[in-house]
């Protein structure tokens, strides 16, 4: 009897479900959020729009809005947990001990960080470039729609586990890249580790998918005319970006399977024991970690590119110089990933080598700032949402980067290893960098999107909070850094005189989240207000790139007729060159679309049902999910009838309708 | 034999052909993966916790005949491309099929390698060189039983829809995968046998 229990519950028991009153209360608060969902979807019957408008969809500006939704959920899900850090730092002192236990604390800095990168900046990232990709080579879709369809469910698969822990069971309590010993079964019997492995492990796989698709889609599916080095920069960062994922996903898919094989199957790879080798996790892990940070990193420097030439309205400074500091980048983020671990010891001529090469990659990136800078001179600069982000990020990441050079001297390391020094420096360049990026990019291309901009007013106000609220939390952390402060602390005694500082820190998170408040705020009046800010023309910025050539919002195909250029800036050119202009009827031929299809829908969700039972050792579950697998992807892969045909006279339609609003709006 | 007509349709899309590309580029991505397990090979060759080192435990008589069963199956994959090219649905089906049977001995013939090791008392919890070879080894064997699913769905849709554009794309996939994992294994055979018989 108790075997059938085993088979069908695995390791789960009612105590799963308790885990004290604030986790519990975060989880039933979470329940009900979703309950109240499914209960609106079902009173306002809107399943069935849901299903075919979105569920289904291939059109990647649709999956690109359901990651960017998805990752602004995430966004406030682990801002929560880290308004719970900073507040248990700023009141765990001395004789009180915070409203936090330690296991408590410790997991949700592990759901802090796992989620705010695997979830929030790659959602971000993610969704941008399936906006903005397609539409700026000038192609009607990407390489493999449907595969696209997969990677985004799978990456959301990945987000259901991680925010299922909080419900059943528990979280890892080992940080966000989960070191061994720690991570092994000895240390961390519980179920939190096998979560964090699974959530990467299946979302990990939805990334590489996706970038082996849009390596394929900007190598192979450009309009006629653009050859590579007229490609936009977008495209370039997003093209050096993919062959990072392309690079380092692998390595992470192995190294969490290894993990798991410890933990499982009683291997001995990471365990210290039995001949295993725990700093070749450290390595391992690394070795896609510190691409991973450029994967990120590299298309928002793609946005500032945009950005900062469209509201100069000069040319992009040095192009080509832009496009060898991404490849020098691209090339030499696989060759500094020991300075994460100086302190392993291995020697000083490996740690000489590692901090040099970190010193060295500042090098192209330094290049990239310095060619922003250059197209802003005697440019005439319009000081929209997104330039007002660009300003942020060029200070903020300067000083971050500085931080890190410092950091890449193996002597200094030693002292800051570990520290909170740390902490600053890689939140600036996230923050900074990565998600500053990002929000002007989303600002930039909404309006090609849902053909209104956002509400500008709100969202420099959302900036400033940003702003100053970064600066609060995070100069503080540097300080204490460099006063001794380890990282993850959850209690230290009050005569080290830090309580000041972590209060400083607590009270700039707090402004950080009055500033994604009024971004809510942001979309909320603006999808009200759409009316008022309605892009008649298509191209709202006055912007050179293809993209701002078509209707906002653009139509399915993207493009009636399928751009030709000669230019690098070839919608600024078009503009300026009256000869070119378009005066002859256009002539719409039939367009080849792909059909909508669920399969993406259930292989991510076989997926799913198959690491939820990995986590659980749940035996049957565990068949049924990779049955489902199997098949589900057999089917997929044998289907032939993928495309539909828009006729010529229906696009003519569209194309007749989109031209009359732009006359008469 | 199949009609001329079929003959002149059929064609197997090039490299430059995006879905082709896509696939090599997967195929790279797959490389890395292995790359990383072998990389971890490397490391752990020699922690054989007081157990058995390669030397001991692999026999180079077995491992090699593995090596000749599925170089011979990679041989007669292309043997089935070339059908393929011409448009010869028997042929196609034929020389699938004995690249299916000689995929499925080398597979028999690694579980059996496998059973034999955990026999003797010399599992994947052993030691951590244990643990690496029987992640890269088995790591390879599950591409394997991923090649042979594939090749039993692919034959049942040649053998229900004929050599159409669809299953023609997917049959040079499979090929290209199936050569893919006989470079892999040469590796293997290579860093893990020859090399554990060499150096004790």
């Amino acid at each position: 009897m108790s075997i059938i229990f085993a088979k069908i519950l695995g390791k789960f028991t009612l105590s799963s479900l308790y885990n004290g009153p604030i986790t519990t209360g975060a989880a039933v608060s979470m329940v009900l959020i979703v309950f109240g969902l499914v209960g609106y979807l079902f009173y306002t019957k809107r399943w069935k729009w849901l299903y075919r408008e979105w569920l289904t969809t291939v059109d990647p500006k649709k999956i690109g809005v359901m990651y960017i939704l998805v990752a602004l959920i995430m966004l406030i899900r682990a801002g929560v947990d880290a308004l719970m850090l900073r507040a248990q730092q700023a009141t765990s002192v001395g004789s009180s001990h915070g409203f936090l236990s330690s296991n408590s604390f410790q997991q949700i800095f592990s759901a802090h960080g796992t989620i705010m990168i695997f979830f929030v900046a790659m959602g971000l990232m993610f969704g941008l470039i399936n906006l903005v990709v397609p539409l700026q080579i000038g192609a009607r879709d990407v390489a493999f729609p449907r595969l696209n369809a997969t990677s985004f469910w799978l990456f959301c698969a990945g987000m259901v586990i991680v925010n299922l822990s909080l419900v059943i069971g528990q979280f890892s309590a080992a940080g966000w890249l989960a070191y061994p010993p720690l991570s092994e079964l000895q240390y961390s019997p519980g179920v939190g580790v096998d979560y964090w492995i699974w959530s990467l492990q299946i979302a990990g796989i939805g990334s590489l998918l996706a970038g082996i698709n849009f390596t394929v889609t900007i190598l192979k599916m450009r309009c006629k005319g653009m050859s590579l080095m007229k490609m936009p920069m977008f495209c370039w960062s997003v093209l050096g970006s993919m062959a990072l994922v392309i690079f380092a996903f692998p390595i992470l898919t192995a190294t969490l399977t290894l993990l798991y094989l410890d933990r499982m199957m009683g291997t001995h790879f990471f365990t210290a024991s039995g001949g295993g080798n725990i700093m070749m996790y450290v390595n391992l892990i690394w070795a896609w970690g510190h691409p991973e940070v450029y994967i990120l990193i590299l298309p928002a420097f793609g946005v500032w590119s945009e950005v900062v030439a469209t509201f100069s309205r000069k040319r992009l400074f040095g192009y080509n110089s832009m496009v060898y500091a991404i490849w020098a980048i691209v090339l030499l983020s696989f060759s500094v990933w020991l300075h994460h671990f100086f302190t392993m010891g291995a020697g000083a001529d490996v740690n000489g080598f590692f901090g040099i090469m970190t010193m060295v990659i500042a090098i192209p990136t330094g290049v990239k700032i310095f060619n922003w800078l250059f197209t802003m001179y005697r440019g005439k600069i319009h000081f929209a949402t997104p330039m007002y982000w660009f300003l942020g990020f060029l200070v903020t990441f300067t000083i971050g980067g500085v931080a890190g050079v410092l950091m890449g001297i193996p002597p200094v390391d030693f002292q800051l290893h570990n520290s909170l020094f740390l902490v600053a420096h890689f939140h600036t360049m996230i923050i900074g960098g990565v998600v500053f990026g990002y929000f002007a990019g989303i600002t930039y291309w909404f309006p090609k999107i849902f053909g209104f901009k956002l509400n500008e007013r709100l969202g420099r106000y959302a900036f400033w909070c940003w702003v100053v609220g970064y600066t609060l939390a995070f100069v503080p952390l540097y300080i204490l850094g460099l006063m001794g402060a380890t990282r993850r602390v959850d209690h230290y005694s009050s005569l080290l005189g830090w309580q000041p500082l972590f209060v400083v820190a607590g009270i700039g998170a707090s402004i950080i989240a009055l500033g994604v408040a009024t971004q809510v705020l942001q979309f909320t009046v603006s999808i009200i207000q759409r009316k008022k800010n309605l892009d008649t023309t298509g191209d709202p910025w006055n912007g050179r790139t293809l993209e701002w050539s078509t209707t906002s919002p653009a139509p399915v195909y993207n493009y009636a007729i399928l751009p030709e250029v000669s230019d690098r800036d070839p919608f600024w050119a078009m503009k300026h060159n009256k000869d070119a202009a378009l005066t002859n009827t256009p002539h719409y031929q039939d367009i080849s679309v792909p059909k909508n299809t669920p399969m993406g829908l259930f292989i991510a969700g076989f997926g799913f049902l198959l690491c939820f039972a990995l986590v659980w050792h749940i035996f049957l579950l565990g068949i049924v999910g990779l049955l489902g697998l199997i098949f589900s992807v057999i089917y997929f892969l044998s289907e032939d009838d993928t495309d539909a045909i828009i006729p010529a006279a229906e696009v003519k339609k569209i194309e007749t309708a989109a031209a009359f609003e732009r006359a008469y709006a | 034999m199949s009609e001329p007509t079929e003959t002149t349709l059929i064609k197997t899309p090039d490299a430059s052909s995006k879905n082709v590309f896509g696939f090599w580029v997967y195929l790279m991505t797959d490389c890395v993966l292995f790359a990383s397990l072998f990389a971890t090979y490397a490391v752990l060759q020699s922690n054989t916790n007081g157990g058995p080192s390669g030397a001991v435990l692999f026999s180079l008589r077995y491992a090699l005949t593995e090596t000749l069963i599925l170089l011979t199956s990679s041989f007669t994959c292309g043997l089935g491309v070339l059908a393929l090219n011409r448009g010869h649905k028997d042929k196609v089906l034929k020389w699938f099929s004995v690249t299916f049977i000689l995929g499925l001995s080398f597979l028999v013939m690694e579980i059996n390698e496998f059973n034999h090791l955990v026999q003797q008392g010399d599992s994947w919890r052993r030691s951590g060189f244990l643990s690496s070879f029987f992640t890269l080894v088995s790591t390879h064997g599950l591409h394997i039983t991923i090649g042979l699913l594939w090749m039993i769905v692919l034959m049942i849709q040649v053998l229900k829809k004929g050599l159409k554009p669809g299953t023609v794309r997917r049959l040079t996939y499979l090929a290209m995968f199936w050569h893919f994992l006989d470079v892999v294994w040469i590796f293997i055979f290579t860093i893990v046998y020859l090399r554990g018989a060499i150096y004790p």
